[in-house]
């Protein structure tokens, strides 16, 4: 990652590698699990998270006063720093860096019901601190006990992409040794379902299907990931298994439309050129696209155009996982980016689940019906939000 | 003491606070016993009031560190 230039040229920031994955997602929870959905067929019925226990995690009075979405983001962090070890930071630098598209959705809802049926003298005490956005940041940096920055992304489904990235740019500017970045989503309740089914943003077929020609829109989900980030050097003084590094990420806006994206997918293109310009990368070194791919027909038509004026045609293999996964809109950039580092640590890239009919105006290499074995090399995750947010990551195996 | 009103005081404080029902006893005391803060109050005085359809006052909370003295308030208003 840059941290600007200079008149002698790009100024290179401290090194960021990724030591700890931490997964909650309706194909698996941890990364084992997690991986091996990704390998198989979506799930069938809604994709909630229906095997998670919020008792492994809280005692009873604590999951009765955390919201969902922030009990998935505990989770979520509290097994990537688990899978990171002994990593010990100095609390006062080390940080957190979480995102969520709507925060405690389900809380407020049920509040509201509340309001209408009881009165306002009978809303519950804990409803702001259950509602709140930061509660998921704000609930692991008190578990961790980090004294360091911690903020929270809205950027709708761009957010967990920004997440990490910011986190990994606290390591790069030398504010943090250690940081967790993630994002977290649990907003299929009533309200949010019906809305985004009003929006006509939903699949009427009931069937994810990212960049084929069927496609027509997509499935709403649930889930979060979160990853422990960490400065190379201080990952290898202690010996810590390195999954892979953050090479770059970028950040740009359409300022076109609040919910569609630019024509011919302009904003997406340029936040690519500059995550690959952040990494000191050019197109042809990057191995792999781990797209946005939600399966509606406009995000993956512009995505689609993006990816060809950036690579050419065909370009390297692109994935969606969201054919399995769904979106979980503010998580699904960290979920995306613990499949990444996956897809680099088992050399394998996941197979878009549902695609199977091309779109002649997609001429992308997809990689489905198998996972495709290939040798790691840098891998550009693409996240788009509502809102015309725009966000990208750079991951590759270490290079020494 | 009537049985029947303190289990039911007993219930809603089982339920806010997510303790074991033997805890709550008279003197048990709401911080240091039960591990509840003034906003786990605040959810158990409304679990109560609705409980019994009473109204507790803000200014009557004051003072009020056990368990005893929460039923004792309730108990005089049913």
């Amino acid at each position: 990652m840059l941290l600007g230039i200079d008149a002698r040229g790009p100024v290179r920031g401290r090194r960021v590698v990724v030591t700890g994955v931490g997964v909650v997602s309706c194909c698996g929870i941890g990364a084992d699990a997690f991986w091996e959905g990704l390998l198989g067929p979506a799930p069938e019925g809604a994709h909630r998270v229906h095997d998670f226990d919020p008792t492994l995690w809280f005692g009873p009075k604590e999951a009765r006063r955390i919201d969902r979405y922030a009990q998935f983001s505990v989770a979520a962090a509290d097994m990537a720093r688990a899978d990171a070890g002994e990593a010990d930071p100095d609390p006062d630098r080390a940080g957190v860096v979480f995102a969520t598209g709507v925060g405690g959705l389900e809380s407020l809802e049920a509040q509201s019901v509340v309001l209408q049926e009881k009165g306002p003298s009978r809303i519950s005490p804990f409803l702001i601190p259950m509602m709140m956005p930061n509660a998921g940041a704000a609930t692991i940096s008190m578990r961790a006990g980090w004294h360091g920055p911690c903020e929270t992304i809205a950027t709708a489904c761009a957010a967990g992409t920004h997440a990490v990235a910011a986190a990994a740019r606290l390591i790069a500017t030398g504010r943090c040794d250690v940081t967790i970045g993630g994002g977290s989503e649990a907003a299929m309740t009533p309200l949010g379902i019906a809305a985004f089914t009003n929006m006509t943003a939903l699949s009427s077929s009931g069937v994810s299907r990212p960049f084929d020609a069927r496609r027509d829109g997509f499935i709403v989900a649930e889930g979060a990931a979160a990853v422990v980030l960490e400065e190379l050097e201080h990952a290898r003084r202690r010996g810590a298994r390195i999954y892979g590094e953050v090479l770059g990420a970028a950040s740009t806006a359409d300022a076109h439309h609040i919910t569609a994206p630019a024509p011919g997918g302009a904003g997406a293109a340029s936040c690519m050129e500059l995550a690959l310009a952040d990494a000191e990368l050019s197109p042809a070194a990057v191995g792999h696209v781990n797209a946005h791919g939600t399966s509606t027909p406009l995000n993956d038509l512009a995505e689609a155009q993006a990816i060809v004026k950036v690579f050419g045609t065909p370009g390297p293999p692109v994935t969606s996982i969201k054919g399995v996964t769904g979106h979980a809109l503010g998580g699904a950039g960290a979920i995306e980016a613990v499949s990444v580092v996956l897809s680099i640590d088992r050399k394998l890239i996941p197979p878009t689940a549902g695609y199977g009919e091309p779109d002649p105006e997609i001429p992308l290499d997809v990689v489905h019906g198998a996972p495709r074995p290939w040798e790691p090399a840098p891998v550009l995750s693409n996240s788009f939000g509502f809102g015309g947010h725009n966000g990208c990551l750079v991951i590759a195996p270490v290079r020494d | 003491m009537s049985d029947a009103t303190f289990d039911k005081f007993r219930s809603c404080a089982v339920e806010v606070l997510q303790v074991p029902e033997d805890k709550i006893v008279p003197e048990a005391r709401f911080g240091d016993d039960l591990d509840a803060d003034s906003l786990d109050l605040v959810e158990l005085v409304m679990a109560l009031e609705e409980a019994f359809d009473i109204t507790v006052e803000e200014s009557e909370l004051e003072g009020i560190e056990t368990v005893g003295q929460a039923y004792d308030l309730i108990s005089a208003k049913i």
